[in-house]
């Protein structure tokens, strides 16, 4: 039985009529749709149980207390952290990665170097930007291979001795390309530099354990991986945690405090300024659960067979062009494409027509797109509840595009 | 299999399809007096407008050249054509409901700013113009 016969049902959404015909939906890349157990948990939560947390003495305060913690224990174990103390909720990837470039940030200094690289979402990119202009620092990146792959004989020269942070995507949200996260850890460890993973485009479609990859920082969001929109995780190794001053301040994150001093509170609280994303994080234990339910190995196998249909489904359709890594390599839920003489946006609104929904433009990564040379492309992404049928409406739709405007 | 063909009938209008395929005004334009470019953050599009300005301040002649979709381009398209032996003051007046008439197409909120992109380029070149 097809993992989709077993999930499609699981989605309200799934039910919605568009221009006429049965959504397809395959923008999970951008964000994913939601299981009934999730928006019910998140209902449950705010008709029964919503307080703040941490600070109130009472009944409802206990039980919301209780249950953002427990979101915590569940990403804990998802994500294979050592310790509890090592998960850190935060808004979203976004939010994760600007926290972990301003808090390493204040310990740069001019003539640092911050090493990104060709692939990465602006959001890995942007935020290092800013501290390099900050302190002084250079900024560079490793190119990415004609295959889409990252250029590790680059990266082994871009290394030096005044690297101190790598940041680097685990899988593109462009090309799908799966970034060998183990070997770079590796690498970028010889020379101390700190290493921050962005998981947005894995921990939803991959078993990722972090015991096993190693690095410094790992984030990702709720709302791709079948969770609310609002709430992110941004892993952080213990002794690395333990060595960094907060980056932002507020309630929550102090023990006590003074006019002009404080003392920080224990992790991963210290992290953790304002109050929280609660009811996301209830949301997010329950998508945690789903995706256990289901097996990250199925999901994984079941993705990739998506994916594989679907790269050689528009590849054999003339005037088609698919970016990214051959079929043959293991890569992520994320087929980018152009069809000849369609603009990316005309491809999405023509498919839309047809109640398929794609992303089109840049994907928020304008270098990779100047690297490709194209303005943007067109791009599905696949989920847990997507069906080798609506991989079929996709091909025959564009298919008959060519002809269509 | 689908009918693609009908879906581009139902989202754009004959006007867009046919300033996508057979655009009047697109083209370097030598000699250009007053010349502005700018891309839409959300999708990547960039147009720039060309256009020669005489010294009493007729548009003498408008053209564009960009990487953009249709409806960008359909705009960018009626834009040069409404300007050309216009005065500087029409032009500057003219505004997105005098672009929508021409194209005559239902455009979404999401795609508005594909409409007004050349227009904000328009504005641009005819407040002095720097090319990015």
């Amino acid at each position: 039985m097809k993992l989709n016969e077993h999930t499609r049902g699981d989605f309200p959404i799934l039910q919605r009529i568009v221009s006429g015909h049965p959504l397809v939906y395959l923008d999970s890349g951008a964000s994913s749709q939601k299981p009934r157990a999730v928006i019910e948990a998140m209902s449950e939560y705010y008709e029964r149980s919503h307080a703040n947390v941490h600070r109130s003495i009472h009944t409802l305060g206990e039980e919301a207390t209780e249950l953002y913690e427990l979101a915590r224990d569940a990403v804990h174990r998802f994500i294979g952290a050592a310790s509890r103390e090592e998960v850190v909720f935060t808004r979203g990837t976004t939010d994760g990665l600007g926290l972990i470039a301003e808090t390493i940030g204040r310990t740069l200094k001019k003539g640092d170097e911050i090493l990104v690289t060709e692939l990465e979402h602006h959001s890995n990119l942007i935020p290092w930007q800013l501290v390099a202009r900050d302190r002084g620092a250079a900024l560079k990146a490793v190119p990415i291979l004609a295959d889409g792959s990252l250029d590790l004989a680059a990266l082994d020269r871009l290394l030096t001795a005044r690297t101190r942070v790598v940041a680097f995507t685990h899988v593109s949200n462009v090309l799908g390309t799966i970034t060998p996260v183990v070997e770079i850890v590796r690498r970028a460890r010889s020379v101390n530099a700190i290493t921050v993973v962005d998981g947005a485009q894995a921990v939803p479609h991959m078993r990722v354990d972090m015991s096993a990859l190693g690095c410094d920082f790992y984030v990702f969001s709720g709302h791709k991986m079948l969770g609310p929109t609002g709430i992110g995780v941004m892993y952080g190794r213990r002794p690395v945690l333990d060595s960094l001053e907060p980056g932002r301040g507020g309630s929550e994150m102090i023990k006590e405090v003074w006019i002009d001093r404080a003392q920080w509170n224990d992790l991963p609280w210290r992290f953790e300024p304002g109050t929280p994303p609660i009811a996301e994080a209830v949301g997010l234990t329950a998508a945690i659960g789903y995706l256990e339910k289901l097996g990250m190995d199925r999901v994984a196998e079941h993705e990739r067979a998506l994916t594989r249909r679907t790269i050689e489904g528009l590849a054999a359709i003339p005037g088609v062009k698919v970016y990214g890594p051959p079929v043959a390599v293991e890569r992520g839920a994320v087929v980018a494409f152009a069809v000849e003489g369609l603009h990316p946006h005309d491809v999405a609104a023509l498919l839309d027509a047809e109640g398929i929904a794609v992303r089109a433009g840049h994907h928020c990564a304008m270098p990779l797109m100047r690297r490709l040379g194209v303005v943007g492309t067109s791009r599905a992404t696949f989920s847990v509840f997507n069906s080798p049928e609506e991989v079929s409406l996709l091909l025959a739709a564009v298919a008959g595009l060519r002809s269509s405007l | 299999m689908s009918q693609a063909p009908s879906a581009a009938n139902s989202i754009y209008s004959d006007v867009i399809r046919e300033r996508w395929r057979r655009p009047r005004h697109r083209g370097d334009l030598p000699g250009a007096t007053a010349v502005a470019e700018d891309v839409n953050p959300l999708c990547g599009d960039r147009v720039r407008l060309m256009l020669t300005v005489e010294p009493q301040g007729r548009i003498a002649a408008a053209r564009f050249v960009g990487d953009s979709c249709a409806i960008c381009t359909a705009s960018a398209d009626v834009i040069a054509e409404l300007v050309s032996g216009r005065s500087r003051s029409d032009a500057v007046a003219l505004d997105v409901a005098d672009v929508l008439a021409v194209l005559q197409s239902e455009i979404r909120p999401t795609r508005m700013r594909c409409v007004t992109l050349p227009l904000t380029v328009l504005a641009k070149a005819l407040n002095g113009g720097q090319g990015s």
